[in-house]
């Protein structure tokens, strides 16, 4: 690993100020990421901002019709939460399944967004359930936050300090995961409120997407009858030694349909 | 880089050192501590051998720096056992033949206190469930569940 200054801030302005003043710092949330990244020299980042002193990012809280939950919020502690399971279990679903239970003690939601992984489980969370992110700056929209392979709209020195969802009418997730690594090969998060479905699809490519043909049928009738004859074209999706495109392009048909009815129980 | 004053307890016990910022806990245990239990199984925080608990909670001491633990709580495989008498989950392990080369062993102990803590009679699928973070080469697992099993029904019993 090479070597970096480590830095220590008690609160968000801190830690902005941090990242706005020095060339290149990085955010330390969880470390379940970042830090096998850089124990592998495949991230090299010459100064570290550690968010763990900062206990203005914790905290899972109702807040009216909607459900807040802070950055640096674990993610053992939104799948065991009774505020979460209360107001959306899928939410509590999806933090249950990420990684393995040592993974989701240190991990968190603030980084896990930040860092935008086209395999992980939250940015498809957060755009199925139309979440609004909050950041040292401004407030963005799940939809467009999240862009291809680990970028995201943050700019340089602006932090995730909250996810806010809105409480759904119905909302599942259905998730097949990479055994050895608990990645996931297709994972889908499906909501209706307001009679607006969202489908929102991880894995596939190598970004999150929304399948509107689902969403159209689902608006008319959020049933997974509505959906289960919808193919979607591999074209484009993601292929490896754990699963071809078509393989793939099949499962999204298959867990949209366990996502519907688990948000239908 | 290389001073960065941290100040902790491990094992109950207040540690202060002045260490280069990568050092990891693993390491900061292991070579300025000797507290050499704790494991180093991969290199990419699957394995958990390395497993502690920082403030209670499990975690992978191989993806945490040491200077991140200021006036945090560290209990490692060391620390667990009371004098002599080995704690609960300890003897269920060597009385259920829980171990073959022993080198994951302090990691799932370390889990399973926590399971312990978390239920009072988990199923063989909730332990399975609870130790995907603990990989094991020797054993298929099944005599780590049964010592598990043992484990937390001897804690809750006394």
């Amino acid at each position: 690993m090479f070597e970096f200054e480590y830095h220590r801030p008690e609160s968000i302005e801190a830690a902005v100020k941090i990242l706005k003043d020095i060339r290149e710092g990085q955010p330390l949330a969880g470390g379940m990421s970042l830090v096998p990244t850089m124990k592998l020299r495949l991230s090299e980042p010459r100064e570290l901002v550690d968010l763990n002193a900062i206990a203005d990012l914790r905290g899972i809280y109702r807040e009216g019709d909607n459900l807040v939950i802070g950055a640096m919020t674990r993610h053992t502690e939104v799948a065991k939460s009774e505020i979460v399971l209360d107001a959306i279990p899928a939410i509590a679903q999806l933090a249950g399944g990420i990684g393995d239970p040592l993974c989701r003690n240190r991990g968190t939601i603030g980084g896990s967004v930040a860092f935008n992984d086209p395999v992980a489980d939250y940015p498809a969370g957060l755009i199925g359930l139309d979440a609004k992110i909050h950041t040292s700056e401004r407030v963005i929209a799940a939809d467009e936050f999240f862009d291809e392979l680990y970028e995201t709209a943050l700019v340089k020195g602006e932090l995730v300090t909250k996810i806010v969802f809105p409480l759904p009418e119905k909302a599942g997730w259905a998730k097949f995961s990479n055994l050895a690594s608990r990645y996931a090969i297709v994972a889908v998060m499906v909501s209706i409120s307001g009679g607006i479905a969202r489908v929102a699809v991880t894995g596939a490519k190598n970004k999150v997407f929304r399948v509107s043909e689902m969403e159209a049928r689902l608006n008319e009738s959020f049933a997974a009858d509505a959906i289960k004859d919808i193919k979607i074209s591999p074209d484009g999706m993601n292929a490896d030694i754990h699963a071809d495109a078509k393989y793939r392009s099949n499962l999204v048909n298959v867990l949209a349909v366990r996502a519907v009815e688990s948000a239908s129980a | 880089m290389s001073d960065n004053e941290v100040s902790m307890k491990v094992n109950g016990s207040t540690v202060s050192a002045k260490l280069d910022s990568r050092t990891l806990l693993v390491h900061f245990l292991r070579e300025h501590l000797n507290l050499t239990g704790t494991h180093v199984g991969c290199d990419t925080s699957q394995c958990g051998a390395c497993t502690v608990h920082v403030n209670g909670i499990p975690a992978k001491s191989c993806s945490i720096f040491a200077v991140q633990l200021e006036n945090a709580e560290v209990t490692t495989i060391e620390g667990v056992a009371n004098g002599n008498d080995l704690h609960p989950m300890q003897k269920a392990f060597r009385d259920n033949h829980g171990l073959q080369c022993g080198y994951c062993t302090p990691g799932m102990i370390m889990q399973a206190i926590d399971i312990a803590r978390r239920y009072d009679k988990p199923t063989e699928h909730e332990i399975r469930h609870e130790l995907e973070g603990n990989l094991c080469r020797c054993t298929g697992y099944h005599n780590i569940v049964k010592s598990v099993k043992a484990g937390v029904k001897a804690i809750h019993d006394t």
